[in-house]
């Protein structure tokens, strides 16, 4: 573990999750969501688990992603909180 | 006896985890939109597969590929010299996992959608009660 590197990847996750959770625009808050997966992503690469961490690549920041677009393009994409 | 920086500072991605937790169960608990819940919920499956993994990792590891094993030369293979490989495959089912429950989830909010043209629980509460009473 590279430890500085570590910290900012840290607080970036941090940071992408509650941007996640308070955007207004849903649309806004599944690319902030896919930017979260891919931090995770980086995250764990560092940590040394680089089997976890292509799997969430291709399936957190890929495959969720397009489905919240896909679910928030088919309903509305307005939110109050 | 440490001091509490150095408890936080040797141990935060045990922090990052406990963070995690609180942002998914908030966003879960207090957020009125249902895509946001399921947003909640996927923060909070995430932080307990980073729970796994930070326990998994060693310091001064490498990662888990036994570059010279044991039938080619005469030297043994210290554990201690890899990360433990277990809680990640543990981790890979909990992936596949969360990104089904994801499908499920997306897939009921967009029926509820089609029935009620809201995503909003409060507004989906209303109708539910317009319904019955009227």
């Amino acid at each position: 573990m590279i430890w500085p590197l570590d910290i900012i990847i840290v607080s970036m996750v941090i940071i992408c999750g509650i941007a996640a959770i308070s955007i207004k625009d849903l649309l806004g808050a599944a690319i902030l969501f896919g930017a979260y997966s891919f931090m995770m992503c980086l995250l764990w690469s560092v940590m040394g688990a680089v089997d976890v961490a292509f799997t969430e690549a291709s399936v957190g920041a890929g495959v969720s992603t397009v489905f919240f677009v896909a679910a928030v393009f088919r309903t509305s994409r307005r939110s109050k909180d | 006896m440490e001091s509490i920086g150095d408890l936080i500072i040797a141990k935060y991605n045990y922090w990052a985890v406990i963070t995690l937790l609180l942002i998914g169960l908030y966003a879960m608990i207090a957020k009125k939109n249902l895509v946001k819940k399921i947003i909640g919920m996927n923060i909070f499956q995430t932080a307990i597969i980073l729970f796994y993994v930070s326990i998994g990792s060693k310091k001064g590891a490498t990662i888990p590929i036994i570059l010279h094993g044991p039938a080619g030369s005469s030297h043994a293979v210290h554990a201690a010299d890899y990360i433990n490989p277990l809680p990640h495959v543990l981790m890979l089912t909990a992936i596949v996992v969360s990104v089904a429950t994801l499908g499920v989830a997306l897939a009921l909010a967009m029926k509820i959608y089609s029935q009620y043209g809201t995503l909003e629980e409060d507004e989906i509460l209303e109708k539910i009660m317009e319904s019955e009473t009227g």
